[in-house]
């Protein structure tokens, strides 16, 4: 029955073709195999690698930034989102630069990098 | 806005992207309210890093707490990501059941993770760890009980869609389409949270 509603309201739009949508699940489930092996991997590097504190924080931190890209790029669907999306992120990004720079301003001073 | 004979109120682009957007209105919201919560984590990421780095000492965030529940919620939370495209996309697909079928998949998966999360706070409280204990687990508490509060938001969300929410699939299947695209949006946010919250409190 609700299928059956469904095919009356169809409606013809470039973004619902069916082939597309079919490649589009492909490449979800490949996003969500490379985010499985980011966690693993983020795991091995903690557990397994034993890296020096410094390193291990700046290795957990470019894993963690691949995975969320992959999140924000595919299932977020930035990778092919409109102007003004993307205008609203760059603003965000720039606040949030800001956030995270007074707390490294404040380190640096800390330990006399300035 | 305009209203019909009996009464009605029409919202306007629910479906169609508004011309001088690009993008329908419920869209652009949610992107909107997306960047405010950016600066709300953005804010207690900020302080994890003064408080960490101004601290003496900092606990071991494997040791004090529990890799191993919060690695098996890395997992459901990434699962639960790519079952709500799923069902985004099944409904675009016209594939209703199908589609139903990941969404509950989707709450079932932030189900399993908030029942993670109670176990994992209970092994901490019976360890008499609280957020009163010290500055790690004040923040400990504070980003992740967030987190799960957000989590909740999504589950609530889910379940209205899934029951009366799913109705409007009947009349108005695009604009049902678009809001499961609007809670994934959400959703991934969430995800996205918790993919730096893990390695931060959790491995370091």
């Amino acid at each position: 029955m609700t299928e059956h509603v469904a095919e009356s309201h169809d409606h013809h739009d470039h973004h619902d073709d069916p082939e597309q949508i079919k490649k589009e699940l492909f490449r979800y489930w490949a996003v969500f195999v490379a985010l499985s092996l980011g966690t693993i991997l983020t795991v091995w590097v903690r557990f397994g690698l034993q890296l020096p504190e410094h390193q291990a924080i700046i290795v957990a931190l470019i894993i963690a930034s691949v995975k969320g890209s992959l999140v924000a790029g595919f299932f977020m669907h930035l990778l092919s989102e409109k102007k003004l999306i993307y205008s609203v992120l760059v603003l965000t990004v720039i606040f949030f630069a800001v956030l995270m720079w007074l707390p490294v301003h404040d380190i640096l001073d800390k330990f006399g990098y300035r | 806005m305009s209203a019909d004979a009996h009464g009605h109120i029409e919202i306007p682009y629910t479906v169609e992207p508004r011309p001088d957007t690009g993008v329908y209105n419920g869209k652009l919201g949610v992107w909107l309210f997306l960047a405010s919560e950016v600066m709300l984590f953005g804010a207690l990421f900020s302080s994890l890093i003064l408080i960490r780095t101004g601290a003496a000492e900092w606990p071991k965030g494997w040791i004090e707490l529990h890799p191993i529940p919060a690695t098996v919620n890395t997992f459901v939370l990434i699962a639960s990501s790519v079952f709500v495209v799923m069902g985004w996309a099944n409904l675009r697909l016209r594939k209703p059941q199908v589609a139903r079928m990941w969404i509950a998949l989707t709450l079932l998966c932030g189900f399993i993770f908030m029942g993670i999360k109670a176990y994992e706070y209970s092994l901490s409280f019976e360890h008499h760890h609280f957020p009163s204990t010290s500055n790690f687990f004040a923040i400990y508490f504070t980003m992740t009980g967030l987190h799960g509060l957000h989590v909740l938001g999504g589950m609530v969300v889910f379940t209205y869609f899934l029951t009366t929410g799913w109705k409007m699939y009947d009349h108005e299947p695009r604009r049902f389409t678009n809001r499961i695209e609007i809670v994934g949006l959400y959703w991934h946010f969430v995800d996205l949270v918790w993919i730096f919250l893990f390695p931060t409190l959790y491995l370091l």
